[in-house]
C-alpha cells in the first residue's frame, strides 16, 4: 500500500456512520445497491488519484474475502 | 423491399470473372506478390504495392462489392491512407459527417456532446459511408492504375481451394467457373477477411473472447427530419434491456443496429414483418421507410498470434477481428496494409533484409491489442455480462444525466485513433524537446503548410522534414534514397504547435507510411544515417 490514507481521517465518525445506514433507510437490497453504485462513483470522482483508486479496489476486494469465501462455501 | 435487385451496386458483379493468360500457361506462373481478398484491406494492399511498382495479382472467390453496408464509419487516419491510394476525395465528398452524438437512457436524453474537431487538418475525424461505396471506389482505383499500365490485376471468381508453404513461394490452388488452375507466389498476403480460409488451411490459431449476443441492423431508407446525428439508446422502451443506435449515411439511408441477445430464432428475426414492427416502435407508427438490407452479426474479439508466417502475411480481419464498437475493423485493417507495403517492396527490392517484416509484426500486433482492448471495454459498458457490471453501467448513466463526471465513463464505443509505435524496434533517436505528438512510433500530425496540407506532401517514400534549419541537399543511404522536404518554421500556428513547440528547428526522418521514425532539433549526418538503417531494419 502507497497512498490510500487507512489511518482514521473522517472527522465525526459516528455521525458518518449514522449518515450512510440512513441513507439505505426503507429500502430493498436492489435499491440499496443502486445507491451504493453512485455513491462509489461519485467519491471515486472526487478522490480522482488512479493510484489511490486502485489501491482503495484492491484493500476492499481482500476485506472481503472471508465473506466471498464464506458464500463459496456455502454454495459448494 | 424498396428497389429492385439489380439496382443495388451491391448486387451486380463489378469485376466478373475474365479468363486470365495464367489459366492458358502449361504449368502454375510464379508471382512476386498475390494478395487474396478484394475486401478493403486487400484491395488497399494491391493498390498500395502497384502503386510503388511492385507487381500484384488480386483474387476473390466473389464479384461483387460488400453485401449490404456493413462498416459505415471511416476514421481521419485510414482516409488520410486512402488520400495516398487515390480513393480518400471521393469517399469524403460522398460521406457524411457528423460532430453531435445523443445518449438516452430509458425513455430520456441523459446527454449530448460535440465532438469540437480540431482545426487544421485535411481530413475530419470520421466520415459515415457504406463499406460498398469504399470498395467500389477502390476497384475503380485498380481499374484507373491498371489503365496506367501500373502492375495490378483484380480477378474475380478466382477461390483459393488450397495453398503449399514453401521457403521461397507459396503454391495456390484456385478454382474458377472455368475450372481449377495453380499460381506460385513469392509473397503471399491473406486479407480473406475473419474466417479467412487461409488461416484455417495452415492451421493457424485465432484465440479470442465471444460476446454471446446478436445484434439485428437494418439499413432503411426513408426522408427523416432526424438531424445528422448518432443516437445511442441504453435501454429503450422499444428494446428493453437491450441497446440500440441510429447513425446517418449518404442516400437518405439510416443505419439502425438493435442488440436482441443470444438466444434468438434468426428466421424469425429477419423476417421483414417482424423488423418493421421493431422499427416503427422506435420511429413511430407513422414513420415511412424502406428496408435496403438486414443482416444479423455477432461478433469475437480476437487475434492471430503472430500476423507473419514465413512467405504468408496476414491482415485486415483475417488477423484480427474487433466488436464493431468503434469502427475498428476496416480502419485498422487499412493501417496493416499502410505499414506492410513499403516493407514489403524494400525487402523483394533487395534493400532491405526479410527481417523488416517483423516489425509488421510488432507493429501491427500492438496495435491488434489496443483496438481489442478499446472494443471490449466499450462491449462491457453496452452489454454488461453481469450483474454488477449493469448496476454499475445504469448508475453511469444515471449519474451522465447531471453530474459532468460521468460523461466520460460512459462508453458507446471509442473513436477508432491510430497506435503511436512507441515500442517499435524501428524507432531512433527522440528529442524530448520536440512535441509529444509527433514523437518516433507516431503517424504525421497534419497541419496546414503554405504549399497546402502537411499530409499530402508525405508518404510513397522516406523523407527527412528539414524545419527552419539547414539541411544536406541530397540524402541517400543504403541504396535507399531519401527526399528532402524543407519547411520554415512558420507555415502556420498548428504546423509549429504539433512539429516545433518551443524549438527553434527541427529534424524528422519520416516513414513511407507517414510515421515518424526518428528526430532531431539539427541535422547530423551519422545519426540520420544509423536512424535509417534502423528504419529499414539493417541493425
Ligand atoms: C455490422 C458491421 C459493422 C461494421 N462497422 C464498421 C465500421 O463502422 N468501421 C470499420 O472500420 N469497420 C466496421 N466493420 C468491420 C469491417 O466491415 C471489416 O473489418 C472489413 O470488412 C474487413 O475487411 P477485410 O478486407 O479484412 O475483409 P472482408 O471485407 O471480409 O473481405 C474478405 C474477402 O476475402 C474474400 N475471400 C474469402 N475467402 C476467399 C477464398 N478462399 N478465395 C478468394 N477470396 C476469398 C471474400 O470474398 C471477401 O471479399 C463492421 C462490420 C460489420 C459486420
Amino acid at each position: 500500500m502507497g497512498k490510500l490514507i487507512t489511518e482514521p481521517n473522517i472527522p465525526d465518525p459516528d455521525g458518518f456512520y449514522e449518515e450512510l445506514v440512513g441513507l439505505h433507510e426503507g429500502l430493498t437490497e436492489a435499491q440499496s445497491a443502486a445507491v451504493n453504485a453512485r455513491l462509489v462513483l461519485i467519491l471515486a470522482n472526487q478522490v480522482g488519484d488512479r493510484e489511490v483508486l486502485a489501491e482503495a479496489m484492491e484493500a476492499a476486494r481482500k476485506a472481503a474475502q472471508s465473506v466471498i469465501d464464506r458464500q463459496e462455501g456455502q454454495e459448494g | 423491399m424498396a428497389q429492385s435487385p439489380g439496382q443495388r451496386i451491391f448486387e451486380t458483379p463489378l469485376y466478373p470473372y475474365r479468363r486470365c493468360a495464367d489459366q492458358e500457361a502449361g504449368g502454375p506462373v510464379r508471382r512476386k506478390v498475390v494478395v487474396v481478398g478484394a475486401g478493403p484491406i486487400g484491395l488497399a494492399a494491391g493498390i498500395d504495392l502497384a502503386q510503388q511498382g511492385v507487381p500484384v495479382v488480386i483474387l476473390d472467390e466473389n464479384d461483387k462489392v460488400s453485401h449490404g453496408s456493413r462498416a459505415i464509419c471511416f476514421a481521419k487516419r485510414p482516409l488520410e491512407i486512402l488520400d495516398r491510394l487515390g480513393c480518400g476525395e471521393r469517399m469524403v465528398e460522398k460521406g457524411v459527417t457528423w460532430n453531435i452524438g445523443k445518449v438516452f437512457f430509458g425513455d430520456r436524453k441523459v446527454y449530448e456532446f460535440d465532438l469540437l474537431p480540431e482545426s487544421g487538418h485535411k481530413r475530419p475525424a470520421f466520415i459515415n459511408l457504406q463499406q460498398y461505396y469504399l470498395e467500389q471506389y477502390m476497384v475503380d482505383r485498380v481499374r484507373e492504375l491498371e489503365a496506367a499500365g501500373a502492375p495490378i490485376e483484380l480477378r474475380g471468381k478466382n477461390c483459393i481451394e488450397a495453398v503449399g508453404v514453401h521457403d521461397d513461394h507459396v503454391r495456390l490452388e484456385i478454382s474458377t467457373p472455368e475450372g481449377p488452375y495453380n499460381l506460385e507466389a513469392e509473397w503471399l498476403i491473406a486479407c480473406d477477411g475473419a474466417r479467412s480460409p487461409i488461416r484455417s488451411m495452415l492451421g493457424l490459431d485465432f484465440v479470442g473472447k465471444v460476446f454471446e449476443d446478436n445484434f439485428l441492423i437494418a439499413d432503411v431508407v426513408m426522408e427523416a427530419d432526424f438531424p445528422t446525428e448518432r443516437w445511442f439508446w441504453f435501454d429503450p422502451p422499444f428494446n428493453p434491456g437491450q441497446s440500440a443506435l441510429l447513425h446517418k449515411q449518404p442516400d437518405n439511408v439510416w443505419r439502425i443496429d438493435f442488440q436482441i441477445g443470444w438466444d434468438i430464432d434468426r428466421e424469425e428475426e429477419l423476417k421483414e414483418e417482424n423488423v418493421r414492427r421493431r422499427l416503427h416502435a422506435m420511429l413511430g407508427e407513422d414513420a415511412k421507410f424502406d428496408l435496403e438490407w438486414l443482416s444479423i452479426y455477432t461478433f469475437q474479439c480476437r487475434r492471430m498470434e503472430k500476423f507473419r508466417h514465413g512467405r504468408v502475411i496476414f491482415a485486415g480481419d483475417a488477423a484480427h477481428q474487433v466488436s464493431p464498437f468503434g469502427a475498428r475493423g476496416a480502419n485498422s485493417g487499412f493501417q496493416d496494409t499502410d505499414n506492410l507495403a513499403w516493407k514489403l517492396r524494400l525487402v523483394i527490392e533487395g534493400k532491405a533484409p526479410e527481417s523488416l517484416l517483423e516489425s509488421y509484426d510488432a507493429e501491427r500486433i500492438f496495435a491488434a491489442d489496443e483496438n481489442i482492448l478499446n472494443s471490449t471495454r466499450s462491449t462491457e459498458f453496452i452489454t454488461p455480462k453481469s450483474p454488477a457490471s449493469r448496476l454499475f453501467r445504469d448508475a453511469v448513466l444515471d449519474l451522465s444525466e447531471h453530474f459532468a463526471f460521468a460523461r466520460p465513463l460512459v462508453n458507446a464505443g471509442r473513436l477508432s485513433v491510430p497506435s503511436v509505435y512507441d515500442e517499435s524496434p524501428l524507432n531512433g533517436p527522440d528529442d524530448a524537446a520536440l512535441p509529444r505528438r509527433t514523437r518516433p512510433g507516431a503517424p504525421a500530425a497534419d497541419a496546414p503548410t503554405r504549399e497546402g496540407w502537411l499530409i499530402d506532401r508525405l508518404g510513397n517514400r522516406f523523407q527527412i522534414l528539414a524545419i527552419g534549419t539547414d539541411v544536406p541537399p541530397h540524402f541517400e543511404e543504403a541504396g535507399v534514397e531519401v527526399e528532402i522536404l524543407r519547411l520554415s518554421a512558420d507555415e502556420s500556428p498548428e504546423f509549429r504547435e504539433r512539429w516545433l513547440g518551443e524549438a527553434p528547428g527541427a529534424v524528422y526522418l519520416m516513414r513511407p507510411d507517414q510515421h515518424v521514425a526518428a528526430r532531431w532539433q539539427a541535422f547530423d549526418a551519422a545519426a540520420m544515417r544509423a536512424a535509417l538503417h534502423r528504419a529499414i531494419g539493417l541493425e
